[in-house]
């Protein structure tokens, strides 16, 4: 349980961190990109499910353009507690006013609000998943910091992730030494949680004490200074100005209806 | 003015919880000298280190680095003169990526952007691990975080090098290749360790601590025979010593000594011949064939003294 | 109970995103001014501890579920609220890019519901006035467990309002509250106990480590935070009303906003052929008629919402077909992407 979320993570972490044209691309072009297209997705109404099918473009031209192992998101997003699954299981519960007939099938709205939501749960959680495999933490730390985020939030978001899988880590190292002594329900208790939990705070604290020496003997004076220079590149406007052009055509032209009338014209 | 760059006189502390951990220690050292800090669990050796840094300060007695007499006020600048490396380079590699690392120190003491990057550069050369500039701590090795660690104290140009356990999570090789590190470095050392190989292939001199004194100061590879002084501080000889059939117990005589040091020189003059026909090499592939030829003599002749150190050893017996 | 981006209108998502903010900014505002400098590797430190504690599990007895720690009220027992605050929102942070715990636009919201409530509700009004260095063991453990439940209901009430407001789930506001409630009642009363159970253990080991903290928090009275929090609620309230002021009074957002920047010009209508053929069928099918936030107001009877859509079967099957060739030529662009890459690669 633990060692495989553990290796999880660090396996998208170290993804982020491969060269492709995607991958050096500003962080800040990265972000706002998937944050506009992110919030087109849930503007669609709760209806909605042809409008969605063109968004599926955006994660998977970012798929292919920055090599990254399709299986490897598909099972993340699958892993990823949905709330959204569970809240919206109730839709079709709920409201089973037939919609229309398809094929001689009554369909009712709350299953077709029901799918919308699901295909706006994989297209927003895919996409997001995908901008950390092609930028690295760091990175999007760095971006939140050019576009205001208080200094002292980034530099804590920084120092987590840097401490994130060493404690990880030792952490992994204290369950299994627990989960290796406890048999059936006895041993992974709330007690024995406690202690652990208790055992690991006090190690954090002790770690956070000997990193502060590190800082003060360097002349650490309050400011984690960054030296990263960023540039806005042409191929950053050009990548930012086409997702933001797509979208807003996906968005406010009926693309899919178009086409199968055209397509059904044909036939 | 003192001459000694580092001044303990009856240093005391006491920990909050009541533990003294050093009950009047006094220790000179001088400009670029390596000494050894020796001595077992709980003998006051981390205390030490921790005031060479200003963390603690002496409760009674006084310490001089440099010029500057340690207290509140003059514990930054100390800092810029004394860089200390510690035990667990996790806790050390705070930033996000090496190269932001290595900068951290040279940043804080207000060095332009330039400035710095050139002294990352350099500091990141000198342990070998310019390649690691972007990389984020987590995804490098034992050996690289130590290498890396140390870049990171030495871009500040320190005058003294303070280290706790440098190598105690290293694998041999990694471990090998930072002994070969400290050894190419001018800076004055003052290592603390268990590891006695490590000592004796680094420093010249040696101090054994217990119970918070000195007990003993003198010659590493002198102290560090005799059996019987580290036992009493619950060491023991070091390897490289121990496996040419050391009778157990009590002190050699000079030649017995004098046959053990000759051994342990000739595993090094061994070694450094290695070393110079590597370089060599190096020097060949980045077409500096002068170089190259020089290097290749050296190290003939750090052969040819192989037979002299077998001579002397035999002479011994 | 993390929120998800799938559940929520723009205008939700927006308003909690901007309440977070304004919390984050405050809270760095006021640590900047008087803090600790130890403070900057502990918090960060402790974020990761807080990470990782949530990575264990362990079994809740009598049930045989199991359980994992939120965190929030340990952090504000340790560190007060501003910095706790801010720990929380990080750690919430890298669970959302990490593992796509909600996803980007419902970060905002769910930082609010575990942070806000536990650091500047439970905390300043019911722990701090309740527990000081001299109260039992068993006083901690019975404050604790209040403050746990308190946070975590006003957390899913917030999740509650936030799905309903967003009109993407045909809950109802009662059945949903009915659902939510009670569940984390039982969360609730576990993430108590484990705060008062790691709470008092720091105090038999290392009771310095409280008080030093709480030393280095600068909270000056309770009657302060009162303040913050209502400040923060207005805005919220604000940005809010703000915002489903504009949705409702424009039923599409988006192309209200685009009518504006583009100053109502039409297109021109000399188009021919394919073009003049979509056209017509645009007009014709309007199979988009209220593309759009939805007026987020509370709907109790459900039926008869504005957003029902007209559908006509003829219009919904040209709509699937239409949806099944766009995947296929979004799969098919994918597929020939990584062909010509993988050709300028070789």
């Amino acid at each position: 349980m633990f060692d495989n979320a553990y290796f999880n993570l660090g396996y998208l972490d170290t993804l982020s961190y491969k060269d492709t044209f995607i991958h050096r691309l500003d962080p800040r072009t990265k972000f706002l990109s998937t944050l506009a297209f992110v919030v087109t997705v849930v503007s669609f109404p709760k209806y909605e499910i042809a409008g969605l099918m063109p968004f599926f473009l955006f994660p998977v031209l970012l798929f292919v353009l920055s090599d990254i192992p399709v299986r490897i998101i598909m099972k993340k997003a699958l892993l990823v507690s949905s709330f959204a699954l569970f809240i919206g299981i109730f839709n079709p519960i709920v409201d089973r006013r037939i919609a229309y007939w398809l094929l001689g099938i009554p369909v009712s709205g709350g299953w077709i609000s029901f799918f919308s939501i699901m295909i706006k749960f994989s297209l927003t959680i895919t996409t997001a998943l995908l901008l950390i495999a092609t930028t690295s933490f760091p990175e999007i730390c760095r971006a939140l910091q050019r576009l205001g985020m208080p200094e002292l939030f980034v530099s804590q978001l920084l120092f987590l992730y840097r401490y994130l899988f060493v404690t990880a880590e030792e952490t992994m190292r204290v369950v299994r030494a627990r989960d290796m002594r406890s048999f059936a329900n006895k041993g992974s208790g709330m007690k024995a949680y406690i202690a652990l939990v208790g055992t690991l705070f006090l190690r954090t604290v002790e770690k956070a004490e000997r990193i502060y020496q590190a800082m003060l003997s360097r002349g650490f004076t309050g400011s984690l200074h960054s030296m990263r220079l960023y540039r806005f590149s042409t191929a950053d406007a050009t990548f930012f100005c086409l997702t933001v052009a797509a979208m807003y055509l996906f968005r406010t032209h009926d693309l899919v209806g178009s086409i199968g009338k055209l397509a059904m014209g044909a036939f | 003015m003192s001459h000694h760059i580092v001044e303990f006189e009856d240093v005391h502390y006491r920990y909050p919880d009541g533990t003294a951990a050093l009950k009047g220690l006094s220790l000179r050292i001088t400009h670029g000298e390596s000494v050894g800090i020796v001595g077992a669990n709980g003998s006051g050796k981390s205390t030490l280190l921790m005031h060479t840094n200003g963390f603690l300060l002496p409760q009674k007695g006084s310490i001089t680095i440099g010029d500057l007499k340690l207290n509140n006020n003059t514990r930054q600048e100390i800092r810029k003169k004394v860089g200390l490396i510690f035990q667990n380079p996790d806790d050390q590699l705070f930033m996000p990526t090496v190269f932001e690392d290595v900068a951290f120190g040279p940043l804080n003491l207000g060095l332009s952007p330039e400035r710095t990057r050139e002294c990352v550069k350099e500091a990141l050369e000198t342990v070998g691990c310019l390649a690691l500039a972007k990389k984020p701590p987590h995804h490098l090795s034992g050996g690289q975080k130590s290498a890396v660690a140390i870049a990171a104290v030495i871009a500040m140009q320190p005058d003294i090098l303070v280290m706790d356990e440098p190598a105690s999570h290293l694998d041999p090789k990694s471990r090998r290749a930072l002994i070969n590190l400290l050894g190419h470095f001018h800076h004055t050392k003052i290592i603390a360790s268990h590891d006695l190989d490590l000592i004796l292939d680094i420093c010249k001199r040696c101090v054994i601590i217990q119970e918070g004194k000195v007990v003993a100061d003198g010659p590493a590879e002198e102290l560090l025979c005799n059996s019987r002084l580290l036992e009493e501080n619950n060491l023991e000889l070091p390897l490289s010593l121990q496996k040419r059939n050391l009778s157990s117990g009590g002190t050699m005589d000079e030649i017995t000594k004098l046959r053990h040091l000759l051994g342990h020189w000739a595993e090094h003059n061994t070694e450094h011949a290695r070393t110079y026909q590597d370089w060599a090499k190096t020097a060949d592939s980045l077409g500096r064939k002068e170089l190259a030829g020089l290097l290749r003599k050296i190290a003939e002749e750090t052969t040819a003294m192989d037979a002299h150190f077998q001579k002397a050893m035999e002479l011994c017996r | 109970m993390h929120m998800a981006d799938a559940l929520l209108s723009p205008a939700v998502g927006a308003t909690f995103w901007a309440g977070t903010i304004g919390a984050i900014t405050y809270c760095s505002n006021k640590l900047n001014r008087n803090m600790d400098d130890k403070l900057i590797p502990l918090m960060g430190v402790l974020g990761a501890f807080i990470f990782a504690a949530q990575m264990i599990n362990f079994t809740i007895p009598g049930t045989g579920s199991s359980g994992h720690l939120g965190g929030g009220m340990i952090l504000a027992a340790i560190l007060g609220p501003y910095a706790s605050f801010l720990v929380m929102a990080s750690v919430l942070t890298v669970q959302a890019f990490f593992f796509a715990d909600g996803g980007l636009l419902a970060l905002g919201c769910n930082i609010w519901n575990l942070g806000i409530y536990p650091c500047f509700v439970a905390y300043p009004l019911i722990y701090k006035p309740l527990v000081n260095s001299e109260s039992s063991p068993k006083k901690i453990t019975f404050v604790a467990v209040i403050s746990g439940i308190v946070g975590l209901q006003l957390g899913a009430f917030s999740v509650v309002v936030e799905t309903v407001l967003s009109g993407r789930s045909e809950l109802h506001l009662s059945t949903f509250l009915l659902m939510m409630q009670p569940i984390h009642l039982g969360i609730g009363l576990i993430e108590g106990l484990v705060t008062a159970g790691v709470i008092n253990f720091i105090r038999s080991s290392r009771p310095e480590i409280l008080q030093g903290a709480s030393a280095a928090r600068p909270l000056s009275g309770s009657v302060k935070i009162r303040k913050v929090f209502a400040g923060l609620l207005i805005a919220a309230v604000l940005t809010g009303g703000a915002l489903s002021w504009i949705s409702s009074a424009n039923p599409d957002g988006l192309e209200w906003s685009i009518e504006k920047a583009s100053g109502r010009s039409e297109l021109p209508k000399q188009e021919r052929g394919i073009m003049q053929a979509l056209k017509s069928i645009q007009d014709k099918t309007a199979f988009l008629p209220n593309y759009g936030f939805r007026k987020p107001e509370v709907t109790e009877d459900g039926k008869g919402q504005p957003s029902w859509p007209a559908i006509e079967t003829g219009r919904s099957v040209s709509g699937i077909v239409g949806a099944a060739i766009v995947l296929a030529a979004v799969l098919l662009i994918g597929i020939i992407v990584k062909v010509l890459r993988k050709k300028a690669a070789g």
